[in-house]
């Protein structure tokens, strides 16, 4: 309190003086350093320019400036020339981009000529002499803060705001609580479902084809050759409309399918059942953030998503080999139905894409962790 | 002249009219003629203004074509090779506006480079009111206001570039996704409320459409608003020089001179924004065809003025822990958690270096920032910091351009952020040192006028121009802080926090080239002249 006062009492001879914000009346511990300064020299001698000395000159910068405005003129009316002289030909990319580069450039050279003219005038023909203003300090004068002090205390006395104590509090209480019903509202920003349940499963079912996108086309083991890699989705999403939620299925259920040579392909205990003949599909949802892992390197049989570079080793269950993804691609089990499609055995047997705080409680039973280490964190 | 004396003009009328109804002149009286300095780099902050007016502009423009729905379509319009596409009725419409409205296509272009102009400019803007310590009291409060700016220009920015429902904005929109379900316990449900159920939903468009076109234009005029009256009442700073005091302001009175610059510059900068958006294709989205979760091009990047969110996300390794059954995202969180420290540090600067200095005078002369080596080097730093995260960005891009291994790139990234901070930090302090003693030795003694003389002994000098007192000026006029001694305080004790503001003006200060003083100058004079 003391050095409040005290603070208050400084800042009282400063206003007096604003000239002078002494440095000794602030110094309480400051680092400020101390110097005895030099006296400031004063503005240096105004200099006229070469249209203040030539009559001459004055009036050619005067038609220079009038040219400019004359020619933004110009800039407006060549701008509706091109917007009707360029018309848009349905079909022809050849009338938009000249379009839009003639109307664009008419309008630019409308809007550049004032600016330079006006800037041209400013420079030019405008008194060029400087001008001083006086600066005080920020803050308010004496008499106006002392004046705002007595308003808030007549304010406090007249309403008994801080002696009616109950009153205040209450009052606290009942704005705080306010924005409750706000946020509640925001409930139904989404479905009344389960976040967690709605991202927890694919579409992918036992007996499901894998077809190929965009077309849906179902595909047969014979059809997918060694090295090559298939963009999947499940047969029967084709038939699903995009206002029926096509897109959210797909961005759930997208697969990527690879054959490899048998003898590349390490398998984990347990998931020996999955591939079929070296062809093995893994959910193309990054486990980092959610972008689709498209970028399939054919010799190193590494997959790369091009987002964030997290690469993933489809030899080895496709387990992280580089970049900020934590978890493998989760595996979908696939085998063959009697006509030699691809099928899918069943579901994912953990939730696919970037990980979430529930994500361990949707771990199918019958999931097969690829490593060691992500046994032991099961267990 | 009797006859204007008797009968008013129109003007006078008319002014007459609305002042007996507002008081105007009262306005006028204030603000006419009120002096605002002149130097380049206060341009920034114009520009910053006037792209934000072609934004307004061409973005109202926009509204009238561009439908915010992700109903499906099947596109009809100009551009052959997406005939018959199913879309969303929002990617469509761009398309349209794009390819059958007339001066469409400039105005979609113009609103995309002048809000990259908008953000350009402020970076610039808050670099030269950072280096110059022209945030220092009393302008701590303003310079809060226009980091605000800054937050709600990346958030018009993101949302913008999430409208045309695009590959690339879709898959912007994927990677959000992602960063929100990292946040621990509520993650999943902020993910589920914010695109209206399942990624990517069929709402989030036409909320995002909201937020850019109302809410946030909303506040960004409010703060330009605040903005704008702080630094009217505040006046503006102006750098040391002749005529120049702490007391006032030397330079151009806003009726005519300033206003007339003022008002060109935005003629200007308005041009150049539409001879760009005339001649320089933004965003191709006809290129990238509709948003869909499966595709991605190589080389995916957001906008620029992103690409240091997506940077550290690159750059951050691999880390997760699972514990009760729980999962904690490390490579999303970190991310989050170094970005936010660091906005929230350029944020608080000004009330640090307060605290650090003690220095409770107002400060209006803009400081030359090799007068401030400890600051100018922090904001090096800081400068090294972001632009690193910025290009890791484009990792796989430098990788495929000079035909590096990608890897390999992210490595160098990651030590050139961590290792390559503490060096510039270092290397800024000691060029802006040096800058202070060459400024010293060049006050003292002058400048090496390149001419050579011999003395009567034999001895070559070369001859030194001594400085004119108008340039001196610039060189001797400004302020030095020194570090401070522990001492108890009016207790008689001495608290940790003393301990650490006398350690931290040290870490400030101690490394420091005192102003030349009247004494020294004139010994040094004393010894030229012999």
């Amino acid at each position: 309190m003391a050095n409040d006062n005290e603070r208050n009492s400084m800042s009282a001879e400063d206003q007096s003086a604003p000239s002078e914000q002494s440095v000794v009346a602030y110094d309480r511990g400051a680092a400020i350093e101390q110097s005895d300064g030099f006296t400031n020299p004063g503005l240096p001698p105004h200099r006229p320019r070469q249209t203040d000395l030539h009559p001459e000159k004055e009036r050619r910068a005067e038609r220079q400036v009038v040219a400019w405005f004359l020619i933004s003129m110009l800039g407006s009316v060549l701008a509706i020339v091109a917007y009707i002289a360029l018309p848009i030909e349905p079909g022809n990319m050849a009338s938009v981009r000249a379009n839009n580069l003639f109307l664009g450039l008419a309008i630019a050279l409308a809007l550049l000529a004032v600016g330079i003219g006006g800037m041209h005038w400013a420079r030019q023909l405008m008194s060029s002499h400087e001008v001083v203003e006086e600066r005080h300090l920020s803050r308010g004068s004496e008499k106006s803060r002392a004046r705002a002090v007595e308003i808030f205390q007549l304010g406090d006395q007249e309403s008994g705001f801080s002696r009616r104590t109950l009153i205040r509090n209450t009052l606290i209480g009942a704005v705080a609580l306010m924005p409750l019903p706000a946020i509640v509202l925001f409930r139904d920003l989404a479905p009344a479902e389960d976040a967690v349940e709605a991202i927890a499963h694919t579409m992918w079912t036992s007996g499901e084809r894998l077809a190929l996108d965009p077309t849906g086309t179902p595909i047969r083991a014979d059809d997918v050759t060694i090295g090559s890699a298939f963009h999947v989705i499940p047969e029967s999403l084709k038939d699903i409309g995009h206002n029926e939620g096509y897109l959210d299925k797909k961005a759930l259920a997208a697969v990527l399918l690879v054959r490899l040579p048998v003898d590349r392909l390490k398998e984990a205990p347990g998931r020996e059942g999955w591939s079929y003949d070296g062809i093995v599909a893994y959910s193309k949802i990054c486990t980092h953030v959610g972008c689709p892992v498209a970028l399939y390197e054919q010799q190193t049989h590494h997959l790369l998503c091009p987002c964030h570079q997290s690469t993933f080793d489809v030899t080895e269950h496709a387990k992280v080999v580089f970049g900020p993804a934590k978890r493998p691609l989760p595996q979908l089990p696939i085998t063959v139905d009697d006509e030699g499609y691809l099928i899918a055995q069943r579901d994912f047997t953990e939730p696919i894409g970037p990980s979430f705080w529930e994500r361990l409680n949707h771990i199918d039973p019958d999931h097969v962790p690829v490593s060691a280490a992500e046994t032991e964190t099961r267990a | 002249m009797t006859a204007t004396a008797t009968r008013p003009s129109l003007t006078a009328k008319a002014s007459n009219y609305l002042d007996e109804r507002t008081s105007i002149s009262t306005l006028v009286a204030t603000l006419g003629r009120k002096v605002f300095p002149d130097h380049w780099s206060f341009m920034l902050g114009e520009i910053i203004l006037y792209s934000f007016v072609a934004i307004l502009l061409s973005g109202t423009f926009l509204t009238f074509f561009f439908e915010p729905s992700m109903t499906e379509v099947h596109y009809d319009g100009s551009y052959v090779p997406l005939k018959g596409v199913a879309m969303s009725a929002a990617y469509a419409s761009a398309l349209d506006l794009s390819f059958d409205v007339r001066g469409g296509l400039l105005m979609r272009q113009l609103h995309h480079w002048a809000a990259l102009l908008f953000i350009a400019a402020i970076g610039l803007h808050m670099l030269r009111v950072f280096f110059t310590g022209a945030f220092r009291k009393p302008r701590e409060i303003n310079w809060v206001v226009g980091f605000i700016l800054f937050i709600l220009a990346l958030a018009e920015g993101f949302t913008g570039y999430s409208l045309p429902d695009d590959l690339l904005s879709g898959n912007g929109l994927a990677i959000i996704n992602g960063m929100v379900k990292g946040i621990p316990i509520v993650g999943t449900w902020i993910s589920y409320l914010l695109f209206g159920g399942v990624f990517p939903g069929d709402d989030i468009v036409p909320r995002l459409f909201v937020l850019h076109i109302m809410l946030l234009p909303a506040l960004v005029i409010a703060f330009i608003g605040i903005h704008m009256v702080l630094l009217v009442v505040n006046k503006h700073t102006q750098f040391a020089g002749p005529g120049k005091t702490n007391d006032n302001v030397v330079g151009a009175p806003i009726m005519p001179l300033f206003a007339a610059k003022a008002g060109s510059f935005f003629f200007i900068v308005f041009g150049v924004l539409v001879a760009i958006a005339s001649t320089f294709t933004i965003l191709p989205l006809w290129e990238y065809g509709p948003y869909d979760p499966s595709p991605v091009s190589a080389g995916t990047q957001p906008d620029w003025y992103i690409g240091f969110a997506d940077g550290a996300l690159r750059l951050m390794p691999g880390w997760e822990t699972e514990i009760f059954n729980w999962t904690i995202s490390w490579n999303i969180l970190v991310p989050i958690a170094v970005l936010g420290l660091f906005i929230v540090i350029v944020m608080i600067y000004p009330f640090i270096e307060q605290w650090i200095t003690g220095d409770e005078r107002e400060h209006h002369i803009a400081e030359r920032p090799r007068n401030n080596p400890t600051r100018t080097a922090i904001g090096a730093a800081g400068v090294w910091f972001y632009a690193i995260m910025w290009a890791a960005a484009s990792s796989d891009l430098i990788a495929t351009h000079f035909r590096l291994n990608v890897f390999h790139v992210t490595y160098a990234l990651q030590a050139m952020l961590i290792v390559g901070t503490v060096v510039v930090y270092w290397l800024t302090k000691r060029i802006a040192l040096g800058l202070q003693k060459k400024d010293r030795e060049i006050l003292l003694h002058g400048y090496e006028s390149g001419r050579i003389v011999r003395r009567p002994g034999g001895e070559y000098i070369e001859v030194h121009q001594p400085l004119d007192e108008y340039e001196a000026w610039k060189l001797k006029a400004y302020e030095s802080y020194a570090p401070v001694m522990v001492r108890p305080n009016a207790k008689g004790r001495i608290t940790p926090a003393t301990h650490l503001r006398a350690a931290l003006t040290r870490w400030f200060f101690e490394d420091r080239v005192s102003p030349v003083t009247p004494r020294e100058l004139e010994i040094a004079k004393r010894h030229d002249d012999h």
